[in-house]
């Protein structure tokens, strides 16, 4: 039928452009109040007193605080250390403290103005730094909130070994989700005291688990919707459970519903952001580049409570070695607490931050042993058989090298870099130019250019053994009208899940893509196919799928008591008799597929999505503005389902990465947000969009959809440090921290000059 | 909420005279909306000033051109009068907001809100611009380098409205350059702006205006070293000595776009680009 491969339309995409699709701040209910939180002012302390000024008409709304609580006060994610509502202790500036409902969002606003707070406060701990040396213990005992260490081999050993050991230290910053649609949902009472909820989320079955617990009732009272949701990033991973829990406790206070949507400001101040890194690198290498030892140290600052922290900390860790082969590798590190909002996901989960590390750590590497990067890295590139830092074997599917040639050669890569090279202008290799596109425009006057790259990978699905824990379900029914409906907890938020997704199913039952539709992720409706995160829905949900329809079809023919024709007319013998068929399938991991949790050996991932970015900047001499030129990316997916929408995902999320890479960063003083709005917290334009060039590269895994692996994060991967080597190779000054803003470049410059003068 | 539509000037004028009504002006509203929802507290009223022709107009005299204050950015963009005469005013305008922004944003609201990174402010003071207040007792020009009195601070009276903006014409013989540091390409406020107009003959200057924003509490100009460049020949040292005249007399801070030293270093960098490019083209 040949739908895979296909750039369908998207399904949803109508609905959108005509403006149908109803976000859930388009959802109107009869007698809907309006929820807000009143919130703490201060990022560490205790709550004296909560002070309602009379000269307010209390009496015209509802006022909720913990004792309102159903349940237990706590926010279930993978701990229960998280209060909804404050009970004693203060840990970030904008925890809710009681909660208001009113007729309309302005006496809402209008009452929340009207609470004063009085407060103890203490001494906030507000850095990585401070918070390891426990310059207050704000969590358990150490203020650790989670810690692995990976060894193999012997580190030791591996640098006495080696001809030159290279160190650095690279940070990265917190970065917000600028998602379009901003936070908010609608609780309304249910039938039997539940409460039914609709609104922006990611995965509807964490907020089924985390209300359980709050309100103290079985899932059979509770059903949560997805409305249309605007974009999400990982930014609606987590927190929606926040939020949930707040118009709940509200709903079923007021006995009506309530609605709660943030405004840009609020959303930004209280909701999760990307974890600031820093990770230590100590590297030994042979003079003919080969990696000897590798000693990693991560330290992620966590914010307050512990949300998601330690998977992203292990994602981290699990990428941190890059996609290269060391014999002896020691990782270590922790997640650290600090009264800030808690970080949470976002697009790439941590390993954007250790991959940022590595790969600028690489150049520093190539820069000190007098070799190329490009070289330096194809030495050490992971084929098929290679073992990776956990051990993991890969056995098939590793398109890193063929990324790295095909970036490297599409670019010209080792030719410009020679050219630019700040102290040695070098000779051209000679190394064939094979990019469709006539060379650059002539250098500006007043402007060094440069060229840098950087490999990386990204693992598909939950960490080792999460995908085998959860066994996601999903399924396929076969509707009385001969039409297939998709049953799944994996929601759309723009990537393109249901179009992907029918796309499968119309493929493994040769059917039209017409006639297969998405039903509503409704916890009441769907199985739970497990979160829509970690680049695991095509990959994984997509193969349940997969197993479905052959099972739908091995049921269909054994009605028939036929094996032949096609599926139209056997659907259609089967409806007439039995009618609709609904086949629901849970996943079955990989064959052959180990992890240890306690060791952290084993197969991390399934499998892996490999890319190679190469981005060729212009520095002004005058302002140190940066400009992204270019960027190549050559990225294996394993086997592009929808190819347009994978384009999609790559140009977006390398966007996104160099908006990370060179202007955003999240600033706070003394705990307080600085840039809550997009007028101070800078996102890339189109203007500051570079020429994106594509390059495909397939490499199909045998237990992927027709072949197909993630591709939702790995584009977040490699700009940053494709970026940092290029303003390295334009102007000889190693950006090791980011945004590489002008400022920093500036400053950076500054030292060097200082230094060599 | 009280909400005047004033039919003519002198209505608005009338408002503005009685205490009882002298409510902010609104405009384009680009500034003023998105500061009243920030402050969380709306007005008790609003004069709308927005749709007076008498102030919706560009024209040109013999010496001078009038912008009333109420015409938008875009039409600035749009003028052939403002492309002749002040074609850096419209790339200024080029670089406000974005071209939503540009259509319902004046030029007017841009000097009266007073933000020092305001983008065309610097261009009307390397200009000699001045602008027009006028109460209901009559009317009155002050230059617009006199008209900032401190950030935030102008010399607007309450029952004042600013009317129109004069901008004397200059000569085909200077040359204007208008320089924008952005936080990014587009839809960004500036971390420095420079505007500099400058008669130069024989690789000397006869004359030079140089003005600035993000660089002080308000736009400013550069006297001392508009003064330092006047009759100078445009060797490497007088650049040089321009630019450690330059950053000694500008006074930029830190804040969340950008860094004091930073917009130091770039003013400097930007008045010695224009120096090297002008020296050439005259």
């Amino acid at each position: 039928m040949g739908v895979v491969g296909q750039n369908a339309v998207r399904l949803d995409g109508r609905e959108k452009v005509t403006g149908r699709a109803l976000y859930v701040d388009d959802i109107v209910m009869p007698g809907m109040w309006h929820g807000v939180a009143v919130r703490t002012t201060i990022p560490s302390g205790k709550v004296l007193s909560v002070v309602f000024d009379p000269r307010f008409n209390w009496k015209k709304v509802v006022v909720a605080d913990r004792h309102d609580i159903p349940g237990r006060n706590v926010v279930t994610m993978i701990e229960e250390d998280m209060p909804l509502l404050v009970h004693d202790e203060i840990r970030h500036i904008g925890e809710a403290i009681v909660l208001i409902a009113a007729p309309t969002k302005k006496m809402a606003e209008d009452a929340r103005r009207h609470v004063e707070i009085r407060y103890e406060e203490w001494q906030p701990v507000l850095t990585i730094e401070d918070s390891k040396a426990k310059k207050r213990v704000i969590h358990g005992s150490d203020n650790v909130i989670s810690r692995y260490k990976i060894d193999k081999g012997d580190v030791s050993a591996g640098f006495k070994d080696s001809d030159a050991i290279v160190e650095g230290v690279y940070r990265t910053g917190a970065q917000e989700q600028a998602y379009i649609e901003p936070q908010g949902i609608i609780a309304s009472p249910g039938k039997g005291g539940g409460v039914d909820l609709v609104g922006s989320m990611q995965c509807p079955f964490y907020i089924l688990k985390a209300l359980e617990r709050l309100l103290g009732m079985s899932e059979t009272k509770l059903s949560v919707k997805q409305a249309t949701v605007g974009g999400a990033f990982g930014g609606k991973e987590d927190y929606p459970s926040v939020l949930a829990g707040y118009a709940s406790v509200l709903a079923l206070k007021a006995k009506r519903p309530v609605k709660m949507i943030y405004d840009r400001n609020e959303d930004m101040n209280v909701t999760t952001k990307r974890h600031p890194s820093v990770v230590r690198h100590r590297t030994g290498v042979k003079k003919n580049g080969m990696l000897v030892a590798m000693d990693i140290g991560i330290e992620l600052d966590a914010g307050a409570y512990t949300t998601l922290t330690p998977v992203v900390l292990s994602r981290g860790f699990l990428h941190s070695a890059g996609p290269y082969r060391c014999p002896n590798v020691r990782i270590a590190g922790a997640a650290f607490a600090t009264n800030a909002p808690p970080n949470g996901a976002f697009r790439g989960f941590g390993a954007p931050q250790t991959l940022f590390a590595v790969e600028a750590h690489m150049d520093k590497i190539a820069e000190e042993i007098g070799m190329s990067p490009l070289e330096l890295r194809r030495i050490n590139c992971l084929k098929v058989g290679d073992e990776m830092a956990t051990g993991q074997i890969l056995k098939e599917s590793v398109g890193a090298l063929e990324c790295l040639e095909k970036a490297a050669a599409a670019s010209g890569f080792e030719r410009k870099w020679r050219a630019s090279l700040p102290l040695c202008k070098g000779e051209s290799e000679g190394i064939e130019v094979r990019s469709t596109l006539p060379d650059p425009p002539l250098q500006r006057e007043g402007t060094v250019r440069g060229i840098g790259i950087s490999l990386f990978m990204h693992g598909g699905g939950f960490t080792g053994s999460g995908e085998a824990k959860m066994k996601g379900k999903a399924g396929i029914r076969l509707e009385r009208d001969g039409k297939l409906t998709v049953l799944t907890g994996c929601t759309e938020m723009g990537q393109g899940a249901h179009t992907v997704l029918p796309q499968i199913v119309a493929e493994c039952l040769g059917v039209p893509l017409s006639c297969v539709r998405v039903e509503t992720p409704d916890t009441s409706k769907v199985p739970d196919s497990g979160p829509t995160v970690a680049s695991r829905v095509t990959m994984v949900i997509g193969k349940v799928l997969c197993v479905c329809a052959e099972e739908m079809k091995r049921r269909l023919s054994e009605a028939a008591g036929r094996d032949h024709g096609d599926f139209r007319s056997l659907a259609g013998s089967f409806l007439k008799k039995r009618g609709p068929l609904t086949i629901i399938e849970a996943y079955e991991p990989t064959p052959g597929i180990h992890w240890d949790d306690t060791t952290y050996h084993g197969d991390a991932y399934a499998a892996y999505s490999w890319g190679c970015d190469v981005a060729e900047v212009e520095v002004d001499k005058d302002t140190f503005e940066i400009k992204v030129e270019r960027m190549y990316m050559a990225h294996d997916v394993g086997r592009a389902v929808n190819p347009q929408m994978v384009e999609g995902q790559i140009e977006g999320g390398t966007l996104q990465a160099l908006g990370w890479a060179l202007m955003e960063d999240n600033r706070y003083d003394g705990g307080k947000l600085l840039n809550n709005r997009f007028q101070t917290y800078i996102i890339p334009t189109t203007m500051d969009t570079p020429f994106l060039e594509l390059i495909t590269v397939e490499h199909p895994f045998s237990h992927g959809p027709l072949g197909a692996k993630g591709v939702g994060e790995l584009p977040h991967d490699g700009a940053a440090p494709a970026v940092v080597n290029a303003i390295a190779n334009a102007t000889g000054i190693r950006i090791s921290e980011i945004p590489a803003t002008p400022e920093r470049l500036f400053e950076e410059c500054k030292k060097k000059h200082f230094r060599s003068s | 909420m009280r909400y005047f539509k004033c039919e003519n000037l002198i209505e608005a004028l009338g408002l503005l005279a009685d205490p009882d009504t002298r409510f902010p002006l609104l405009a384009g509203g680009t500034d003023l909306i998105v500061q009243w929802r920030m402050g969380g507290r709306m007005p008790e009223g609003v004069i709308d000033i927005g749709a007076l022709e008498e102030i919706r107009l560009i024209i040109q005299r013999e010496n001078v051109i009038e912008i009333g204050a109420a015409v938008t950015h875009s039409m600035l963009i749009e003028s052939n009068i403002v492309r002749r005469y002040c074609p850096v005013l419209v790339d200024a305008c080029r670089t406000v907001g974005a071209v939503q922004i540009q259509n319902r944003g004046t030029i007017g609201g841009n000097i009266v809100n007073a933000s020092p990174a305001g983008d065309t402010p610097p261009v009307l003071m390397a200009f000699d611009a001045k602008v027009e207040l006028a109460n209901l007792s009559g009317r009155r020009h002050v230059p617009l380098r006199e008209f900032y009195l401190s950030y935030r601070k102008t010399a607007l009276k309450p029952d004042e409205l600013l009317t129109r903006i004069i901008i004397p014409k200059h000569g085909p013989d200077e040359k204007a350059g208008f320089y924008k540091i952005g936080t990014r390409k587009a839809q960004a406020i500036s971390k420095v702006a420079l505007c500099v107009r400058a008669k130069i003959a024989g690789g000397a200057v006869n004359d030079i205006a140089i003005a600035l924003g993000s660089v002080a509490p308000t736009a400013v100009r550069a006297p001392k070293t508009e003064a330092f460049l006047k009759g100078k020949k445009l060797d490497s040292f007088a650049v040089d000595e321009a630019k450690r005249t330059l950053a000694a007399e500008i006074a930029p801070i830190d804040d969340i776009r950008s860094t004091a030293d930073y917009r130091r270093f770039v003013a400097e960098n930007l008045l010695a680009r224009y120096l090297e490019k002008a020296s050439d083209a005259f």
